[in-house]
């Protein structure tokens, strides 16, 4: 059942230069916050793929297609062959003239419809189909309302990025991240693409550190409104929050156990910034997991709930450390170079990303747990805050173009990297939430 | 006018300090100061402000001004300003966190002391090194007798800079501790 291998010898350079104007092609959004996306390089083999418009798309109040597409190729390992000439273009497959499309070069076709059902909603039909061998590989129905057609739209790219590629898709995933204007701040939720942005806080005081729950429901982030460092969890359905740490001192760096249940953070109330373990919803007592007289920051827990990984200063240079989820002896985990920060372990829980200082420039890095093998992934002079797509393929991280704040993306092997650019702003502290089930 | 005549003191005081041919000047150009074991004790006797724009320390019974708002007071003036990588207070800022320790000692109005750092490096861990900043102005003021309850270090790291842009200079003035008193 598999496409593979693909023998397309691509453009492996960085010449292949795509700008996707996805978000201005349909125009129900806010116009203030525009995330466009630009790609640079792509995957060592890139699929070619047709995705043939779906028949009545064009009469609906989201056209799926343009969506399917714009993921596809963002990801870097698609090339899109264009359909154009093909006519009549197929919805069905026996209406598919499978050497047509092979002639054309596309080793896979995906075709489908839209129907308006007699309740309003829409009968979402597609098939992703195998032209080289004149199979089908996937074929699913959706009956969706208006609302949801893009985020259909984005389960359908999955759906067939997992089939073609053999990873999980995460499209339908969204993303957050701190806008500053002026002395503004915003955090934001949006779509993977960048669609949809939503404010769900704004303040004239300093947000960080926004960061998911496993579940994708709420999140936890460090505001400065009460003219210090306070932890919040902030639930995305209901809008309520709760002050989670708000003990004497300052209270930051929030990081999810895999359950949702309870939050490491970093507090001073007994001296230097130590991590803690506290309850997900502010109840009881914060249990004191590291004891160093130095600095002990960003912890992050693997996703078996077994490790924390943390930033201490425990031996006189930042570096990236590692202990027992419930406190105990730590490992030094960061060799090479003065200052090693950040750390968030990749989805398999094999390695984790980080951000390595090189001279002046600040890169995001990944490192295997196993060889201990450190891998730089960008070049920037400012990235920060790295962290994992849910299918471990893509870091988000922030960047700066001129002294203003971006948003970036690269592939864990280095070789497809994206900038989300906003039409106005500083943007930064980015975070990838989890696939929602 | 008030602001500037502090401002002019910082001036001063940034010039003096970035002439020293610390580690700054050297290609790593990122505040990673590890715990500062050998890190001398600041010596409790309070020393005369050398700087001949500074007056002597009204206490809050002498009446009048305010003197934590009267520019020709010592107490008006608010921040403590470190090297590159260092959370040391360094001598000419002792007299202006001495005349705050007996302040607070004797006024019992609770102070709020805030770290900063310039904006080179991981946000949290810039948040922890402010927050050592604040902590070690505390630290000088308790050892000078001040009430440890009634001061409280907090950390602004690098999100809320005074200097703007990605200069020495602005980092410089963001390498800070300042002194707010409750209600302020």
């Amino acid at each position: 059942m598999t496409i593979h291998p693909f023998a397309f010898n691509l453009l492996r350079s960085f010449s292949a230069l795509l700008i996707l104007s996805c978000l201005t092609l349909t125009g129900a959004r806010p116009a203030a916050a525009a995330l466009t996306i630009e790609i640079v390089g792509s995957g060592a083999n890139q699929i070619p793929i047709a995705i043939a418009p779906f028949r009545s798309e064009d009469g609906v109040p989201q056209p799926l297609t343009p969506v399917i597409g714009a993921d596809l190729a963002r990801s870097g390992l698609f090339k899109t062959v264009d359909p154009g000439g093909i006519v009549p273009i197929p919805h069905e497959p026996d209406q598919v003239n499978h050497a047509q499309w092979k002639a054309r070069g596309a080793e896979a076709l995906v075709i489908g419809s839209v129907t308006p059902t007699a309740d309003g909603r829409y009968d979402v039909r597609f098939r992703l189909l195998d032209v080289v061998k004149g199979t089908q590989l996937a074929g699913f129905v959706y009956v969706v309302n208006a609302a949801q057609l893009r985020l259909t739209a984005h389960k359908i790219a999955d759906v067939i990025y997992e089939k073609l590629t053999g990873d999980q898709g995460v499209f339908a995933t969204r993303i957050t991240y701190v806008v500053k204007r002026g002395n503004r701040f915003e955090l934001h939720v949006a779509d993977s693409d960048g669609y949809g942005s939503q404010t769900i806080l704004a303040s004239n005081e300093p947000i960080i550190s926004p960061t998911w729950s496993p579940d994708g429901s709420r999140l936890a982030y460090v505001s400065f409104e009460r003219r210090k460092p306070v932890v919040y969890v902030q639930s995305l359905t209901t809008g309520g929050r709760t002050t989670v740490a708000n003990f004497l001192g300052s209270n930051s760096a929030p990081a999810w156990s895999p359950d949702g249940r309870r939050l490491a953070v970093v507090l001073t109330k007994d001296g230097s910034s130590q991590i803690y373990s506290i309850d997900a919803e502010g109840r009881g007592q914060p249990v004191r997991l590291s004891n160093s007289p130095g600095i002990d920051t960003e912890p992050n827990w693997s996703p078996d709930g077994q490790w924390l990984l943390f930033t201490s200063d425990r031996g006189g240079t930042p570096q990236i450390y590692r202990m027992p989820a419930s406190g105990g002896q730590a490992q030094r985990m960061t060799f090479e170079g003065r200052y090693n920060v950040s750390p968030r372990h990749s989805p398999d829980g094999k390695g984790f990303t980080f951000v390595q200082q090189n001279g002046t420039r600040f890169s995001v890095a990944v490192q295997d747990f196993a060889s201990r093998q450190v891998q730089l992934l960008t070049d920037g002079a400012v990235d920060e805050s790295p962290s994992f797509a849910p299918n471990g393929r893509m870091i988000l991280y922030a960047s700066e173009v001129k002294g203003r704040g971006i948003l970036a993306a690269v592939s864990s092997d280095g070789r497809v990297k994206q900038r989300f650019t906003e039409t106005a702003g500083d943007v930064r502290e980015p975070a990838w939430g989890p696939l929602i089930k | 006018m008030k602001r500037s005549i502090v401002m002019l003191a910082i001036v001063g005081v940034l010039v003096g300090c970035s002439s020293t041919p610390k580690d700054e000047q050297k290609g790593v150009q990122v505040e990673d100061r590890g715990p500062s074991v050998s890190q001398p004790v600041p010596t409790p006797t309070p020393t005369p402000p050398r700087d001949a724009s500074t007056a002597p320390v009204r206490g809050p019974q002498t009446g009048g001004a305010d003197p934590l708002k009267d520019p020709s007071n010592i107490l008006s003036r608010r921040s403590v300003f470190f090297d590159y990588d260092s959370n040391a207070v360094k001598d000419e800022f002792k007299p202006l966190v001495s005349a705050h320790a007996k302040y607070v000692s004797q006024a019992r109005r609770k102070m709020t002391i805030q770290g900063n750092t310039d904006e080179r490096g991981s946000r949290e861990y810039n948040l922890a090194l402010g927050q050592r900043r604040a902590d070690a102005v505390k630290q000088m003021m308790t050892l000078l007798g001040a009430p440890s309850g009634e001061i409280e270090t907090v950390s602004f790291g690098e999100e809320k800079p005074r200097g703007q842009g990605s200069t020495e200079q602005a980092f410089a003035e963001n390498r800070r501790a300042d002194i707010v008193y409750q209600g302020e």
